[in-house]
């Protein structure tokens, strides 16, 4: 009963919430709602983030990879058609005469998009079913993760024939005939994101209260236990690290199309650490967490970082900090037990979540 | 010949250096649970206090002197280290015990604010540091194979650091809390360890390796706010296959990665090289999960 009351309570604020962004062409500048899109994509690998960390407890700082692959996949497209019979402008500089073998499928918008779906599934399937299957986990996953990080970018900074070295693919013009500079294309593609935030935000919620979810959640509570009932974690955790690496790809495809520019710093070290920053900084476990989180944290990079530049990172540094320390739930946990018990004063003042219990 | 002399002679004093930046974060993961990400940042603070020492003893001393001023700045960077190294874990590691995933976002956070510091004091630009006269030059052992004295110099000081903490973890009272603590932290506390004092103790003392490599860093190449971010995954990479708990697998990760790294960057290319380490690494551990050494323990989660 009460469950389902909250539920609807839920339901009821993502509505507000969503039908609020929706209405953002109204009273927001062009350059601030072609930002607010671009953060709506993050917020899809902050949901993809949510389902493994929170939800699984496995903390992968690796992302940055499968939302790069993405949006290089979708990029080559770009690329191809923008300049169409001929090779990319960089690869002439680079010496390469013809167009290689793997940049052929991406002439086409359905191939690209499909493969930048795919792409950081296999990868993550790979690293992960090795990984998971000889239970490597806990801190030791999240290292071999960022060695995925170093590989992949060292990989695309080298190869600069093939795909753009530092500088990325950019310069693109249009997309499926729709001209990418035009006002009325960035709005397609505003509320083309937030479709999918839409839809993604609707799938995870279902996924979670799941069984699905349960044995999710079980996995992160107690992996060994789950195991003696006589389930294989391992294809669990194969399944949500595949889905959530599919999520970042998917995440990617909406940044390159509103962006226009993928490079490797947006998939280096750094910003994958920050994406999770948001889940943390938002709420892990909640699935509207991960979407606050990714919005606000980015609305207050973008403040921030405007009026002093300098302070930014010693601001970022220190949310990390004050998130770990004091608000171990996130904005949207903490509000919710304050909901919750507001009519209760003398309740202790948090409940510890799974990992403070077990040490 | 000679070639593949100096390739592995380079091979060397790679894996020392990472050895030596290991070693710190080996006993903090290994003790503490704790992974620590701003431990580069001390390798940063190492760097930089031979920086400032430099231009102290330019400024201040006789030119005479000078030669002398990378021995002083070895000093200074293991006491700096140490003692921010104390204070962070004072301020904020003790409160991160047992949870590491944690611990690497707050570290994380840690990391990113010091070196915005490191910017706001020394700039974004990197500063070079001059290598005293006696370190220039190089031993030549053949016509052509010529080994320069900075890198012997690197690989004796880490040889004298890693037989000193030996000789603290294998043969002193201290080490052996350290170990005790490190192996069965409960039962440790039972036998009345104060394993808060050992904790504190531990996380400085690596913290102060670190400072030392990045003292030894400043003599290979220029200081930047971001040296230790080119460290630190390397440093964790080294952790990990060496498996947990024991210096000799400390000891031979950082030399198997150091020499493997040289040899596949010379044979393929600097950039593919690096890919085909990690890639090894990636799949060594797939045989043996736990690293090279680890204690046997029974315990399950």
């Amino acid at each position: 009963m009460l469950a389902a009351r909250q539920s609807k309570i839920k339901l009821v604020i993502y509505g507000i919430g969503l039908g609020l962004i929706a209405l953002a062409p109204l009273f927001l500048s062009d350059f601030r709602l072609s930002l607010l899109g671009k953060f709506l994509a993050y917020a899809i690998i902050a949901i993809g983030i949510d389902l493994i960390w929170g939800y699984t407890g496995i903390l992968s700082l690796g992302h940055g990879v499968y939302f790069g692959l993405g949006a290089y996949c979708m990029a080559m497209h770009l690329k191809l058609t923008s300049t169409p019979n001929q090779l990319p402008d960089f690869m002439s500089w680079s010496g390469v005469s013809s167009l290689p073998w793997f940049w052929v499928p991406f002439h086409s918008a359905l191939a690209a998009f499909l493969l930048a779906l795919v792409v950081p599934m296999v990868v993550a399937f790979i690293l992960g079913y090795f990984t998971f299957r000889n239970r490597i986990k806990g801190a030791f996953f999240s290292i071999l993760s960022q060695a995925l990080v170093i590989i992949t970018v060292t990989l695309f900074v080298g190869q600069q024939g093939y795909t753009g070295g530092t500088n990325g693919l950019t310069n693109f013009s249009s997309f499926l005939g729709l001209n990418l500079q035009s006002q009325s294309t960035k709005l397609l593609f505003f509320y083309l994101t937030l479709a999918v935030v839409t839809i993604v935000v609707i799938l995870s919620s279902l996924l979670v209260t799941s069984r699905l979810g349960n044995i999710l959640t079980a996995i992160r509570d107690g992996e060994n236990r789950v195991r003696f009932i006589g389930y294989n974690p391992v294809t669990y955790k194969v399944f949500i690290y595949c889905a959530s690496a599919g999520l970042a790809g998917l995440a990617g495809v909406l940044f390159v199309l509103q962006e226009g520019i993928i490079s490797p710093a947006q998939m280096g070290i750094v910003p994958s650490i920050e994406m999770v920053l948001w889940v943390a900084i938002g709420g892990r476990s909640t699935i509207g967490g991960a979407v606050l989180g990714a919005l606000v944290t980015n609305a207050a990079k973008t403040t921030f970082s405007e009026a002093y530049p300098a302070w930014w990172p010693i601001m970022l540094g220190a949310m990390f900090i004050v998130v770990v320390l004091f608000l171990p739930k996130g904005i949207v946990g903490t509000l919710s037990h304050y909901f919750k018990n507001w009519k209760k004063p003398d309740l202790p003042a948090s409940i510890p979540t799974t990992q403070e219990a077990r040490s | 010949m000679s070639l593949l002399l100096l390739q592995l002679f380079n091979g060397f004093s790679l894996s020392s250096i990472l050895l030596l930046i290991a070693i710190g974060l080996a006993i903090t993961f290994g003790l503490m649970n704790v992974m620590n990400m701003a431990h580069g940042e001390f390798i940063m603070i190492g760097a930089y206090m031979a920086y400032l020492v430099q231009q102290l003893f330019q400024k201040y001393m006789p030119a005479s002197a000078f030669g002398w001023y990378f021995v002083i700045s070895l000093g200074v960077a293991f006491v700096i280290a140490f003692a921010i190294g104390w204070l962070l874990e004072v301020a904020l590691i003790r409160f991160l015990y047992g949870r590491p995933l944690d611990s690497l976002l707050a570290t994380w956070g840690v990391s990113l604010a010091l070196q915005q510091v490191a910017r706001s004091i020394f700039g974004a630009p990197n500063v070079a540091v001059k290598a005293p006269q006696w370190l220039e030059g190089g031993w030549h052992v053949t016509a052509d194979l010529i080994l320069p004295y900075k890198r012997l110099f690197i690989i004796g000081l880490v040889a004298l650091c890693i037989f000193i903490i030996y000789m603290y973890l294998y043969h002193s009272a201290g080490g052996r809390r350290m170990r005790a603590v490190m192996q069965n932290r409960q039962m440790a506390a039972c036998l009345g360890i104060s394993t808060r004092r050992v904790d504190a103790q531990s996380f400085a003392f690596g913290s102060a390796m670190a400072g030392i490599a990045g003292c030894a860093l400043s003599l290979l190449g220029p200081i930047g706010p971001t040296i230790g971010t080119y460290y630190i995954v390397d440093a964790f990479m080294v952790v990990v296959l060496g498996g947990i708990g024991k210096l000799i697998g400390t000891v031979a990760g950082a030399l198997g990665i150091g020499v493997f790294n040289t040899a596949l960057e010379y044979t393929t290319s600097a950039t593919l090289g690096k890919v085909l380490v990690f890639t090894l690494i990636i799949a060594f551990l797939q045989w043996k999960p736990m690293g090279l050494v680890t204690i046997r323990s029974r315990s399950l989660d």
